[in-house]
């Protein structure tokens, strides 16, 4: 079995600041990270190496400093990682991305491939999605849990708000995978030495097989059009009155904000 | 691309076991006032099987078309079906803007279709408008909530987005307004339908990651003991919130780290943050202070918490949080 598992790297967004003088977001010194819920589907793909024996090769999108998290999941146990790196596919939306994923991907052997359900960036969740359409593969999103017959036949738990479904499909398919279903294993010593030793694979447009016309910024249909603080806020409204009267004001508040 | 080819605001109503969910009431709601805007209609798009007086209740709250398809393959949601369903009525009616709502089923559709049409689609917006030049407007946050991005797509149609539940206004429902229910009938290729549905379960979920909730009822010191976290969950539960907790109360084990608020914990962002008992160490401060509306009681009236409240109460949690549960349940019952 092989599998391709889809990361990212993306800033600690819980670290970003914003400048209170400028408003601007501080990024200097937040540390880059893998994205939470890919570092999940990269656990599921290497408890699939565990028990079945399958490949695994990582691919991201992103700059060079993007060879970070490869070396991560080498270090976690991959066989195989894959840059996207080129300047036709910067500036790319969501659909964009995925288009030049899913080029990357047709170039590649798969019988499953894994992505995020989204980034902590972005929090979109699309490109999973959007993947699993370009190459005409099933698609099952939120995955909690995934199960293998060692045929061919995958029984996946997804997270609902209600509960939770249990699915079957056949690879090959798509994976959306949740951080919080699966507990990523550490990287060993022995493979963060390794990992700096292992050969990273840089690819760039003429690597991979997708329309030119639908990557990077002219292949992106939404464009932002301006970004922009939240205003400060203005002094909050203080009451020091009894428990009754205190309660009331509280519920009225919560209706002229529609909450109730 | 012929711009002038497409026309009116298309939502996809989103039914569980035959009930609309909220989510399509509002953006129903949102898309009459675009519509308005643009002099264009409402299209609801409702799919399901056995359907009964749904199409009435889209009417009611704002559409003027009710596009219905009926049929087995649609009786619960799996991706296939729905995405194939809704791409030929985009084919075929020519929508300008479609509205999505962002749920687990919204954002499991929204992207498969966006890429089945070839289209934008912007997640999670948090406010739409119609700009001079007759495009779409969705602004949304970006780095996680730190700062807003509003986001066009001009050349592509329809403009798509999805919009999280509880984000717009629900209006009212106009039992008397007229509209037309439309039956289209969809030929569906089975042989992508390639997941199986085997079992779907309910389960109650108090389990929600508190960065996700829309409402965190949070308990400090001032709440004292588990008791008085009981009485916070009984008021979390009368507005569909989740329980968190400052430091205080997680080092005495009342609630676990994953409920924690703060430096050392998580940074939350809901709607609404209600900091009870909580007296705001810049360490809490750090994890809450990015709440869109928050909300503080506590004894003292030079707690710090009060620096960063929106509304602030000076008094006894444990005397107001009863009164607060008694008057919430009664305002829900009203409504």
């Amino acid at each position: 079995m092989k599998i391709v598992v889809c990361i990212k790297q993306v800033p600690d967004t819980t670290e970003i600041k914003l400048d209170p003088v400028t408003g601007t977001l501080i990024r200097d010194g937040v540390p880059s990270i893998m994205n939470p819920d890919d570092k999940g589907g990269l656990e599921f793909a290497l408890r699939l190496k565990d028990q079945y024996g399958a490949h695994v090769t990582v691919i991201t999108m992103g700059p060079p400093q993007a060879e970070a998290i490869l070396r991560e999941a080498f270090a976690m146990g991959v066989d195989r990682a894959i840059l996207l790196s080129d300047r036709k596919f910067a500036g790319a939306d969501t659909l964009a991305t995925s288009n030049t994923i899913a080029g990357a991907l047709r170039a590649l052997e798969y019988d499953v491939i894994i992505t995020g359900r989204q980034a902590i960036d972005g929090d979109t969740a699309q490109v999973g999605p959007q993947i699993a359409e370009h190459l005409d593969l099933p698609q099952v999103t939120y995955v909690e849990d995934l199960k293998y017959d060692g045929q061919k036949t995958f029984t996946v738990k997804r997270t609902t708000e209600e509960g939770y479904q249990i699915v079957e499909v056949d690879a090959p398919c798509v994976f959306t995978a949740l951080a919080s279903g699966v507990k990523p294993r550490y990287m060993s010593v022995r493979g963060i030495v390794e990992a700096y030793d292992k050969d990273i694979e840089v690819w760039g447009f003429n690597n991979i097989t997708v329309d030119e016309k639908k990557i990077g910024l002219s292949g992106s249909p939404t464009r932002v059009f301006k970004s922009f603080t939240k205003g400060a806020k203005a002094a909050g409204q203080i009451y020091e009155v009894d428990p009754a009267e205190a309660a009331d004001i509280i519920v009225n508040k919560l209706k002229e904000k529609f909450i109730i | 691309m012929d711009k002038s080819q497409y026309k009116n605001v298309f939502v996809f109503i989103e039914q569980r076991e035959g009930v609309i969910q909220n989510v399509a009431l509002e953006l129903l709601g949102k898309a009459r006032e675009l519509a308005d805007t643009l002099n264009e209609k409402v299209f609801a798009m409702l799919l399901g099987h056995n359907l009964t007086d749904q199409a009435q209740e889209c009417v009611a709250y704002g559409a003027d078309t009710v596009l219905r398809v009926d049929a087995p393959e649609l009786e619960s949601y799996t991706t296939e079906p729905y995405a194939q369903a809704i791409h030929q009525i985009v084919k075929t009616y020519n929508p300008s803007i479609v509205l999505i709502g962002a749920t687990t089923i919204g954002r499991d559709l929204g992207p498969r279709l966006s890429a089945r049409i070839e289209t934008g689609l912007t997640a999670d917006c948090t406010g739409l408008e119609i700009s001079d030049e007759r495009e779409l407007m969705m602004t949304r946050p970006a780095f996680g909530g730190n700062l807003m991005a509003t986001i066009l797509c001009k050349e592509h149609r329809p403009q798509m987005s999805t919009v999280r539940p509880g984000v717009m206004r629900m209006g009212k429902p106009d039992a008397n307004r007229q509209g037309t229910i439309e039956d289209v009938r969809v030929d569906f290729d089975k042989s992508k339908f390639r997941v199986r549905v085997v079992e779907t379960v309910k389960e109650k979920k108090d389990m929600i990651d508190i960065t996700e909730a829309h409402i965190l009822v949070s308990g400090g010191r001032g709440v004292g003991n588990p008791e008085g976290f009981d009485m916070l969950r009984a008021m979390a539960k009368t507005i569909g919130a989740e329980v968190s907790a400052s430091r205080a109360m997680v080092d005495a084990g009342v609630l676990a780290h994953d409920r924690q608020v703060g430096q050392t914990g998580k940074t939350v962002r809901p709607d609404v943050y209600f900091a009870m008992g909580i007296s705001g160490a810049i360490q809490h401060l750090a994890g809450m202070e990015e709440s869109e509306y928050i909300i503080a009681v506590n004894k003292d009236k030079y707690a710090p918490i009060f620096n960063v409240a929106d509304l602030g109460i000076v008094g006894d949690v444990r005397k107001v949080v009863p009164i607060l549960t008694e008057k919430l349940a009664a305002a829900r019952q009203k409504k």
